[in-house]
């Protein structure tokens, strides 16, 4: 299997999309089919490319925490690196990205005809945008974690400004300020790291290192902002439902599919083991946070009447549920929370894309517009009702397993916390059955009827897009064993190694698991 | 009671019983995945599966009759395991999942035969069947599961597979609203049971139900206590149990096997089970157990009241629902004995309510689905098996002997006055009143829609017979409704004292009054019920709504349940919702735009200073140059140190 | 005669120059009072040269004399185009380049 290990993959997997944008964009305007058939093309490669990286992965036994390292110089001078390192934390959200970048290509087929741009360029957007997740979730070099942090935002930017729905040019410039807002903490944290962390970017080094406690605590400070800003955590949300709102559908359901994720990431991999001490001391503070999204956030999407805003104002009450599940420290909650940005991108994803579907059929995004529709397009109903009760964590959909691995981690270590995100469930159930009774129960609304679009079903592209999504979800509803075996090991050298937190004992009964 | 439960692992035919979860759901997939393909046959397959699922279940039943110890596992598979959460996909039969087996399947194959019939003119067949089946696969994952995680799951599912159903004519406003609500309002009591599930592991670091059970005596009371309240807070939710009732009779909007199903026989009795699968947990604290019977109690009495001034037929129904599972409550919170009285009371109920539910729907095919019973009246003579049929529900219900409402309610009713002290005659006195008032709303609303003048609607000439499809499950479910009863209560008892926990036996208290003298007052007050709504009602009654007194206006607003649903939590969270969107569009946005705006508004101000003079622009020059060598010099002169 | 002297000298120049920048109207005016300040820089480095005895100051001055010359070139060549199009030298004339 050395070989196999020794094999570049993460290079591949950044380099390989760019490679491709570059081609894509060549490709003349006017030959708009033969742009998305390449984009496709590359994305499958790297789809490919990432399931064999995950059989290589290894797992369990004396297996590393970080596997298929590469490292090549960048700024010698400065002690910048290009090191590439994943572990199970990163390896899952590289196979998310892998997964959901050509379903959004393919979703997304139609997408950038209607507006006057180059078909081209958009799909060489997405492929860039591709190439720098896979950059940030692969590097394990602070600076090349940073660059590809901000360098993100590039290709987003343009594609929410050019491409997307009428509030586009404010929506995109308030994406780009507030994260590159973020990205300046972090830059300033970055530099104080670098000074104190003995002039080197490497993450493992500087996992070692002792910072002192005041240091330390305005360090995470700086990243935690930057992450919590992208995440994004209550009071720095309302950048996303304003970016959700004005994106394509289909880049709406990377943005907070995936992007978004690199806020939650960037905590467990960075503030956490970085600077463990402050983690602990700003705990509290962070999930106090990350509750009142989780309820804020879930009675907001209540009273949303914009389908992508109440989908974006849910993933900022899922965020919260990470959020809490990150800070609570214990195993269970550690890999609930990285199994729920998994599960949530595929959860959100999906809903992202089937809302797309409606709205590209209806022409608008109101829940107003609609009312009935199940009458007009029934499979597509049924599939925008499956990715509601996806998000909503119901047994059997992937998201239950790690809302309940969350909580019941969070649970074991403060008990309010739990019972009060518990609430949480009951909300997330209000907000999705009120969105599908209002756009796709009820009687029809007459205008709905006269419009030629919303007659015609869900297409068979539509269906090879939503398939796959729904075949994971529930695959991994019954069966998480392979994606938790995975992201276990990472969670608890997280935890334990680098936190120096033991899971607390069950408090009470004489019997423990022994019996078992 | 220090004695352990102990489960070995399944073998032989027992080691394929995950097929009786399977079965249906992949029928459920099949129906929902070929689409349009399978509406010719889907419903075929649909009845198919449930059947062979029943006749499974009568196989593993008997193969497990024939064991030493009757509490049989199968592990499946590692369904989440991260550090010290170790959940199998597993499963448990045992004697109480092997009862509930039967009735799932045994009256779910006769309701879904029903439906085949009920169903014929509805273009959504297929996918009732299909949801159905989903039903079906759910509540035996519910009743199977070897741990409460699985049990959450199934308990989920029912909740799931209930929604779809209650809001399966969802092109009708009411229909999904009572599907959201019923899903809502159980998710309030899934919640409860899922912090149960999160005590159980915080405190003994398992969730399954062998190590629950042995762990919990080393548990603190008030552990206990909160651990049994949430998981009341669960049963309550699903068994439409006061405080989250009003959904159950709001549920009515869906077709009507679906509440002959889901909404009496089978779905809404998993808070029963729960009680009598946690009785451990519940017969370890008193406080507890008097919870659940006060809440069995009052639930009882509200449905019989409710049930009372209701004129919806379902309706009726629904609420005689309520209060049966109110006495169900009352059985398993008495523990001790009265844990197998209270599922033999549910086995019963199940036979005789689905009976009276679907005879309720034959009654609606032939009326053109008219409802209200006021428009009922002397149809004995022209739905001769459905008015037959209905009447040995209709005397099982009020429990006549020898009926099997009069095996089942009876017992119970004598356990409660065998509690100790004053609570034995508060208990035993409202489920002796519940027995009377059951007599009268059934018997009002057997007469009123069988017998006395007709008050038809005018476009209605010859009600008709059901076809036989309909009719030969409800000639089965009659016959279980006679005969079920005097079997159930002599042979479940002693058959559940096997099920792990369950046999806990307690020294019954000496009843109050004797058990001859309560069998006596018990169906005096049944036969004064039924006398008095003959009287009452054998000349029918009004065709309109006539204007009541307080307790009837109460009873026909559902005790106000909804207005105080309505002004507790909608209004004020609907106000909230809209005064946080407000404040997050105009607070924390428009904080943010502020912001933006004084950034904009404050480069607006400073860009008049580029005033195109190229004279000023040199001013500013030579005034930044003398400036720097101003600094210089006061460093350079030393007058800044 | 020591080369304070230049050093003053310079430093007059430079304000008769800088003065004239800001109190003068017409282009040309302006141009030669610019040229004007340059020498007077000139002459400091020159001075400056000769008394700390080395050639950098020197070769500076003949660099800025190169760039004063390139300037006038292009600065002639903006203001010539301005009078033609407005019939008129005045810096305060053309003030179209502002907010």
């Amino acid at each position: 299997m050395a070989g196999v290990n020794n094999f570049p993959f993460l290079s591949i997997l950044t380099l390989g999309p760019l490679v491709g944008a570059a081609v894509v964009a060549c490709i003349p305007k006017a030959k708009g089919n033969l742009a998305k058939i390449v984009a496709l093309a590359v994305s499958l490669v790297m789809l490919v490319l990432s399931v064999f990286m995950w059989v290589a992965f290894q797992v369990g036994g004396d297996a590393q925490r970080f596997q298929f390292r590469e490292s090549y110089p960048w700024i010698p001078g400065l002690g910048v690196n290009f090191t590439f390192a994943a572990d199970g934390i990163a390896l899952v959200m590289l196979m998310l990205i892998a997964v959901l970048v050509p379903l959004v290509i393919l979703a997304s087929w139609h997408d950038a005809e209607q507006s006057r741009r180059s078909v081209p360029v958009y799909f060489a957007l997405l492929l860039s945008l591709e190439a720098c997740m896979f950059g940030v979730f692969a590097a394990a070099d602070v600076f090349l974690f940073y660059v590809f942090f901000e360098v993100m935002l590039v290709p987003m930017y343009f594609i929410i400004g050019s491409y997307g729905t009428a509030k586009r040019q404010y929506a995109a410039v308030k994406f780009f300020l507030y994260s590159l807002v973020g990205g300046l903490f972090m830059l300033a944290a970055v530099i104080g790291l670098w000074v104190v962390g003995g002039k080197t970017f490497d993450w493992v080094a500087l996992t070692q290192i002792d910072i002192q406690t005041g240091t330390e605590r305005w360090l995470f400070l700086g990243f935690f902002i930057a992450f919590a800003i992208k995440a994004p955590f209550f009071p720095f949300h309302t950048w996303l439902p304003d970016a959700g709102g004005a994106a394509p559908a289909g880049a709406a359901a990377l943005l907070v599919g995936v992007l978004d994720k690199v806020g939650t990431f960037g905590i467990l991999r960075y503030c956490l083991p970085l600077f463990p001490e402050a983690s602990q001391w700003f705990a509290p503070w962070a999930i106090a946070l990350a509750l009142i999204g989780i309820i804020y956030a879930a009675l907001l999407a209540v009273g949303q009447n914009d389908l992508k805003r109440l989908v974006s104002y849910t993933s900022i009450a899922h965020f919260g549920f990470i959020g809490i599940g990150i800070f609570a420290f214990t195993t269970q909650a550690g890999t609930g929370a990285v199994l729920y940005m998994l599960n949530h991108g595929l959860a959100t994803g999906l809903l992202f894309l089937v809302v797309g579907m409606f709205v590209a059929r209806r022409g608008s995004a109101l829940v107003s517009d609609f009312g009935g529709a199940g009458k007009l397009v029934p499979v597509l109903a049924g599939v925008l009702f499956f990715a509601g009760l996806a998000s909503l964590a119901l047994p059997g959909t992937a998201p239950f397993v790690s809302e309940f691995l969350v909580l019941i981690g969070v649970f074991t270590v403060n008990k309010t916390v739990a019972v009060i995100a518990t609430l949480g469930i009951i909300l997330a159930a209000a907000y999705v059955l009120w969105m599908v009774q209002r756009t796709t129960q009820g009687t029809l609304n007459p205008a709905l009827a006269d419009i030629e679009p919303m007659r015609k079903d869900i297409t068979l592209r539509e269906k090879v897009v939503v398939a796959p999504l729904i075949a994971l979800l529930i695959v991994l509803g019954f069966y998480p064993k392979p994606v938790t075996d995975v992201i276990n090991p990472a969670v608890e050298a997280t935890m334990q190694q680098d936190m120096g937190k033991q899971d607390p004992a069950p408090t009470g009964g004489g019997v423990t698991e022994a019996s078992r | 009671m220090e004695e352990t439960v102990e489960y070995v692992q399944a073998t032989g035919l027992l080691s394929s019983v995950w097929l009786l979860v399977a079965i249906p759901l992949a029928s459920a997939a099949v129906l929902l995945l070929l689409g349009r393909r399978a509406d010719k046959w889907g419903h075929w397959l649909g009845v198919l599966a449930v059947g062979s699922a029943f006749v499974l279940g009568l196989s593993y039943f008997i193969s497990l009759a024939g064991m030493e110890n009757k509490s049989v596992e199968l592990s499946l598979w590692d369904f989440i395991a991260v550090g010290r959460f170790q959940v199998d996909f597993g499963l448990l039969f045992d004697p109480l999942s092997g009862v509930f087996v039967l009735l799932i399947t045994g009256v779910g194959s006769l309701i879904h035969l029903y439906a085949v019939g009920y169903m014929s003119h509805d273009e959504g067949r297929r996918k009732f069947f299909a949801y159905f089946n989903l039903f079906v696969a759910a509540m035996l994952l519910l009743v199977l599961g070897n741990n409460y995680v699985m049990l959450y799951f199934g308990w989920e599912g029912v909740g799931l597979a209930s929604y779809l159903l209650i809001s399966f004519w969802y092109t009708k406003p009411s229909a999904a609203t009572a599907g959201k609500k019923a899903f809502l309002m159980n998710r309030v009591g899934d919640a409860g049971l899922a912090i149960g599930i999160f005590i159980m592991f915080a405190t003994l670091g398992t969730t399954q139900y062998v190590d629950v059970f042995n762990g919990v005596s080393g548990l603190a009371a008030g552990t206990i206590l909160v651990l049994g309240l949430l998981l009341l807070l669960g049963a309550a939710g699903k068994s439409g149990q006061f405080p989250l009732q009003a959904w159950l009779p709001d549920a009515m909007e869906g077709p009507t096997p679906v509440s002959a199903l889901i909404h009496a026989a089978t779905m809404v009795t998993a808070g029963v089970y729960l009680i009598a699968r946690s009785n451990p947990i519940f017969s370890a604290n008193h406080t507890l157990q008097t919870v659940v019977v006060s809440v069995g109690a009052l639930t009882l009495l509200m449905g019989c009241i409710i049930g009372a001034a209701k004129d919806d037929i379902k309706r009726v129904l629904a609420w005689s629902t309520v209060s049966q599972i109110g006495y169900m409550f009352l059985g398993v919170g008495l523990g001790g004995a009265a844990y197998a009285l209270a599922i033999v009371h549910l086995l019963a109920h199940g036979f005789f309510k689905a009976n009276m539910f679907l005879g309720a729907g034959s009654v609606m095919h032939g009326m053109k689905d008219q409802v209200d019973i006021r428009r009922f009246g002397g149809l004995s003579k022209y739905m001769k098996i459905t008015w037959l049929t209905f009447m040995m529900g209709w005397l099982a219900i009020i429990g006549m002997f020898p009926f099997s409402g009069f095996f089942s309610k009876e017992p119970i009713i004598v356990a409660a006055f065998e509690r100790e002290g004053w609570t034995a005659w508060l208990f035993g006195m409202a489920a002796l009143l519940g027995a009377g008032l059951t007599a009268f709303y059934m018997t009002r609303l057997f007469i009123l829609t069988f017998h006395g003048p007709k008050r038809w609607t005018e476009d209605i000439e010859h009600p008709h017979e059901s076809p036989a499809i309909m009719t030969i499950p409800l000639i089965l479910l009659a016959i279980g409704s006679v005969g079920a009863g005097f079997l159930l209560s002599t042979s479940v008892p002693d058959w559940l004292e096997a099920t792990g926990g369950l046999g806990a036996q307690e020294e019954p208290h000496e009843a109050v009054l004797s058990h001859g003298v309560l069998t006596a007052l018990s169906l005096l007050l049944t036969v004064a019920g039924a006398g008095l709504a003959y009287l009452l009602f054998r000349n029918g009654t009004a065709k309109q709504e006539q204007p009541a007194g307080v307790v009837v206006t109460a009873a026909r607003r559902n005790l106000y349940s909804d207005t105080v649903n309505e002004a507790i939590f909608e209004k004020p969270g609907i106000f909230l919702t809209r005064a946080l969107v407000y404040l997050d569009n105009r607070g924390i946005d428009g904080a943010v735009n502020g912001l933006a705006a004084a950034v904009g508004g404050g480069s607006g101000r400073l860009r008049r200073l580029q005033t195109g003079f190229v004279r000023s622009y040199a001013t500013s020059m030579l005034t930044g140059a003398l400036l720097v060598v101003a600094a210089f010099l006061a460093i350079q002169l030393g007058w800044l140190a | 005669m020591t080369p304070d002297y230049y050093l003053v000298l310079a430093a007059i120049l430079f304000t008769i120059g800088a003065v004239g920048v800001l109190v003068r109207r017409n282009a040309i005016v302006l141009f030669m009072c610019i040229e004007l300040m340059l020498n007077a820089a000139n002459l400091t480095l020159v001075a400056f040269s000769r008394i700390t005895g080395t050639l950098d100051g020197q070769i500076m001055a003949f660099f800025v004399m190169v760039v004063a010359a390139a300037e006038v070139v292009i600065g002639l060549a903006i203001i010539m185009s301005i009078f033609r199009a407005r019939r008129s030298a005045s810096v305060d004339d053309s003030n179209l380049l502002k907010y």
